[in-house]
């Protein structure tokens, strides 16, 4: 019987093996040195801040894997030889198989900062950085200050998940605005003050020059591009992640940022798949970047590589871009594409509430008025509306009048459809 | 994958932060008001027991609403679960032990040996039911009993605790809504209302038995039984009313709102259970059993609680009905029949209608149910007249005490900081059981998923209160539609991602298992939807 080996129980790797079980009877095993069970990775700030423990963020019991004969191994992949079809691992061991999937995930971005390996000094990506946050960063005693050092996603979950024990928090961002490079200015700007309400200090425009170490190999302040120097016990290495395929180095598949795959998340060596952030597409759809690190593309690349595998050969062809997050208190849900400088066929259309903790922003083509995307902050909205209508390219106009239809706020709360309406019709004439 | 070494360090961080000097003070307040209470109840005479009570009671109320001041007003509107799994009283930690014995040594001694609050059969009253008099006469004009005590603190706790539960959930306007409501219906149906009504008991002309008007049969177990129904039969108009609307209350106005919003118009919305284990018992939502085991024992327990209660108030009621038709307008026999044809029809037409809904293990449940039930009727109607097989008294006194007191009272809240707060409306409550049923096969709720959304953090599962696995319908973009969810929206509001939506809508399509997530191109999602249901099938 065909073995699937899968490396990595991320998303991406668990989804794979999930289907494949669905629609085989193949032997399957899954291998981590992380976990021993597939658990959230976006859910280990929660487990910082208390809000659950560990095992919550298991989203399947303990039996499910023996039940559904997945085999889990507990193990680091040191080496892969593809002529043998053999995993070589640390403790050396190894494994055979006959397909495998590559799912090895990310690692934080160093970009060769003078001190980025000193003690206390660290990123947050793995249940490992989870553990040594509550080494560096128990409570506001050991860690009296922490800066941030890039302001994206995971940042800003660090420094929420700090300021929970009262643990002064500075950002240092790169860009004019909080998360710049991908939000326009109207909502980087909300989220800028959001971030201010909650005590902690923005540095725009800034950049780190180097972290300082004290005598036993701790950071102590960091430096930045302006020459202030900044105290401080804990730095967190947020500016984005890469694929985390050193391993395969010498494995004899192609290697960019990450693992080079065709639209069929194949790899140059045959039975050799690449799934999740660590695969770098060649010809990557649409807009899309050839390395996607969301969570959402992990899962959507394991069910098409499932397919293939088990003989009904499919294209990873993802629908409709979407993608979510929370800062803080607001909630953030992206469909489509909104792009931080329009593009020149692009015209976009912004309301905000007087409250400043709410806004959207709908981009459209310029000649057509079709829908390209919406951004949307405190408002929840139906992501099956939104593929529907983005993929229709239904005008601006229709969206606009149809909002309501893609309303998901819990019951009761106050609707803004009409006074985005209003607002809409004000800025582009078109009442009628 | 990260290659640093494993380390085998316990992942349960510090606290937050200590309590801020407000909140010592309120704790402080909180405790001198319950102190007040323990004092009374160790015969400490206090001099003018209407100050004192006053002052206890205020300065209990007082101490929740500033601690909940102190914890909350000053920080920004959203989701406030920091620290609950590294606080001690929220994770099972000493003083959640501690809480959780002293609540249920409290209900012990409520059931069972109300002498030691101060209940006197003959002469007045002393220890901690003297203290209440002076209120239990304002309202009633009769002397206080365990009950008023009970009554009191329990309307207190959803006050003050519904004002903690406000300010958390601020944010969030079902939440805010949905606590007035408890609040409201505690206060007034559960409280004022049946303490004055109990003035109108001067009268001859009435006799009405002590009616919570939102407390529905088979929650309200002893509602049919004879000095009640005698009561309400011996009180004209108002005495008839209140019968029938106790009986119109199950059999169609439960109905018609479950049918229209789902169980939560009652559970989370109404219900004095409810309305206690949504304040008081907030802090301990996180700590329900999530396994697919405890959803099994909950299915076999609350049914089974479901079929006791009927069979129980069937024989209790048939023993005091005679063949007299001047007294009761049924006599034995078309009770039982009307009974044993009722809960025929019922399962006739469930079964008809909804078959292909059923697992197997519930259609046995189900058969097996009918089948006892129907045949202790027949046994009974066949034999004559010997009492059913069961001693209805012995069947009445064993349901009090095992379902009514140890079931719902020491357990249900005593183990609130232990189990949870809804262990006694998951595993225990008829009325949840029969609103359930109505919510899983004939209902127009359900908790809606937006399309491919979910991150499978966990915060829904962790937070649901009845137990419910919540992600594991919304990574799979299937509809939640449990007959326990009591719709208490706490998993929509910490959601981080605007996944789940609380919904009333149509009934076609409600039940969508073999739903997927949206993200992949249209061909592949519709050959995994087509997997999916084939392996359902």
């Amino acid at each position: 019987m065909k073995h699937i080996a899968i490396i990595g129980n991320g998303i991406a790797g668990i989804t794979a093996a999930r289907h494949i079980r669905k629609l085989s009877d193949y032997k399957i095993t899954v291998i981590s040195a992380e976990s021993e069970y597939f658990f959230s990775r976006t859910a280990l700030m929660y487990v910082y801040m208390g809000h659950m423990k560990f095992e919550h963020t298991q989203p399947y019991e303990n039996w499910f894997w023996e039940k559904n004969n997945i085999q889990l191994k507990h193990g680091f992949v040191k080496e892969v030889n593809t002529e043998n079809k053999r995993l070589l691992f640390e403790d050396g061991s190894d494994l055979t198989y006959d397909d495998l999937i590559i799912a090895s995930g990310s690692k934080p971005n160093k970009f060769g900062w003078p001190g980025e390996n000193l003690k206390g000094v660290q990123g947050l990506y793995s249940k490992q950085d989870l553990e040594l946050l509550e080494e560096n960063a128990p409570n506001n005693e050991v860690c009296k200050r922490a800066v941030i050092v890039g302001g994206g996603l995971i940042g800003i979950e660090l420094a929420e998940m700090l300021r929970t024990r009262n643990i002064p928090v500075t950002m240092l961002v790169r860009d004019r605005y909080f998360w710049g490079s991908v939000l326009p200015e109207g909502e980087a700007k909300l989220i800028g003050n959001h971030i201010k309400d909650h005590h902690i200090e923005l540095k725009l425009n800034t950049q780190l020059k180097e972290i300082v170490s004290d005598e036993n190999g701790r950071a102590s302040a960091i430096i930045t591009s302006e020459g202030e120097k900044i105290e401080c016990n804990l730095v967190g290495l947020t500016a984005g992640v890469r694929p985390s395929i050193d391993f395969l180095n010498d494995s004899g598949i192609e290697l960019g940022k990450g693992v080079k795959v065709n639209k069929y998340l194949e790899t140059n060596i045959p039975n050799v798949y690449a799934i999740g952030d660590c695969a770098e597409q060649l010809e990557p759809t649409g807009f899309r970047k050839p390395v996607e690190a969301v969570w959402y593309t992990g899962r959507m690349m394991g069910e098409a590589v499932a397919q293939t595998i088990c003989g009904n050969k499919m294209a990873y062809r993802p629908g409709v871009w979407f993608n979510s997050a929370k800062f803080l208190d607001i909630e953030y849900q992206t469909y489509g594409w909104v792009w931080a400088k329009p593009q020149d066929y692009e015209q976009q259309f912004y309301w905000e509430h007087p409250d400043g903790k709410k806004c959207i922003r709908i981009s459209f083509h310029k000649e057509n008025h079709a829908i390209l995307g919406i951004n949307t902050f405190g408002i929840r909205l139906s992501h099956e509306k939104f593929d529907k209508w983005i993929s229709e390219e239904k005008s601006v106009e229709f969206v606009i009048e149809n909002l309501h239809k893609a309303h998901f706020d819990p019951e009761f709360y106050k609707k803004h459809y009409s006074a985005i309406k209003k607002s809409f019709d004000n800025q582009f004439q078109l009442a009628n | 994958m990260n290659t640093t070494v494993q380390r085998n360090m316990s992942l349960s961080g510090e606290p937050p932060a200590a309590l801020s000097a407000i909140q010592k003070f309120s704790v402080v307040l909180g405790m001198f008001g319950l102190g007040v209470l323990l004092l009374a109840m160790f015969n400490i005479d206090f001099p003018n027991k209407t100050t004192w009570l006053a002052i206890s009671l205020s300065a209990i109320t007082l101490g929740v609403v500033i601690f909940s001041y102190g914890a909350y007003a000053n920080k920004s509107a959203g989701i406030k679960n920091d620290g609950v799994y590294q606080k001690s009283i929220s994770s099972r930690g000493l003083l959640g032990w501690l809480l959780g014995i002293a609540l249920t040594g409290f209900y012990v001694v409520l059931y069972f040996y109300p002498q030691y609050l101060g209940l006197r059969n003959e002469g007045d009253n002393v220890g901690v039911i003297a203290l209440f008099d002076p209120l239990s006469k304002f309202l009633s004009g009769n002397p206080a009993s365990q009950w008023f005590v009970y009554g009191t603190l329990y309307t207190i706790a959803i006050l003050a605790f519904g004002i903690k539960f406000l300010w958390k959930y601020r944010h969030n306007r079902y939440e805010v809504l949905r606590t007035l409501s408890v609040m409201f219906f505690q206060a007034s149906f559960a409280f004022i209302i049946p303490e004055v009504m109990a003035r109108l008991n001067n009268s001859e002309a009435y006799n009405i038995p002590y009616y919570d008007l939102k407390n529905i049969w088979p929650l309200n177990y002893y509602n049919f039984e004879q000095y009640r129904v005698d009561g309400f039969i011996s009180s004209g108009n108002l005495g008839i009313f209140l019968l029938l609307f106790g009986i119109v209350s199950i059999l169609v106005i439960t109905p018609i709102l479950t049918y229209f919003y789902g169980k939560r118009w009652y559970c989370s919305w109404v219900c004095g259970c409810g309305g206690l284990a949504e304040t008081s018992g907030d802090a301990f939502r996180q700590l329900s059993d999530k396994s697919l085991f405890a959803w099994r024992v909950e299915r076999w327990v609350v049914h089974s609680v479901l079929v006791f209660s009927v069979l129980m108030t069937t024989a209790v009621i048939h023993s005091y009905l005679s063949y007299d038709a001047d007294k009761y307008l049924l006599n034995k026999d078309t009770f039982l029949i009307s009974v044993a044809v009722f809960l025929g029809l019922l399962f006739a037409v469930i079964w008809y209608f909804k078959k292909e809904e059923f697992k197997k293990d519930a259609r046995y449940g189900a058969i097996g149910y009918l089948a006892i039930t129907l045949g202790l009727i027949g046994i009974h109607y066949m034999s004559g007249s010997s009492v059913f097989i069961f001693n209805p008294e012995t069947l009445r006194s064993t349901y009090a005490f095992l379902i009514g007191s140890i079931f719902s009272g020491v357990i249900g809240t005593g183990f609130y900081p232990i189990f949870g707060n809804r262990v006694w409306c998951r595993f225990g409550c008829p009325m949840a059981a029969i609103l359930g049923l109505q919510q899983r096969l004939f209902s127009k709720f359900r908790i809606t998923t937006n399309g491919g959304q979910c991150i499978s953090c966990g915060n829904c599962s962790t937070y649901c209160e009845m137990g419910i696995d919540v992600r594991a319908y919304a990574q799979k973009g299937e509809n939640i539609i449990r007959a326990s969810c009591v719709g208490c929206g706490i998993c929509s509001a910490v959601c981080p991602r605007g996944v789940l939506k609380l919904e009333n809508g149509s009934t076609k399509g409600r039940i969508n298992s073999e739903a997927v997530l949206l993200g992949n191109d249209v061909d592949l999602l519709n050959l995994i939807q087509e997997n999916k249901a084939s392996h359902k099938g």
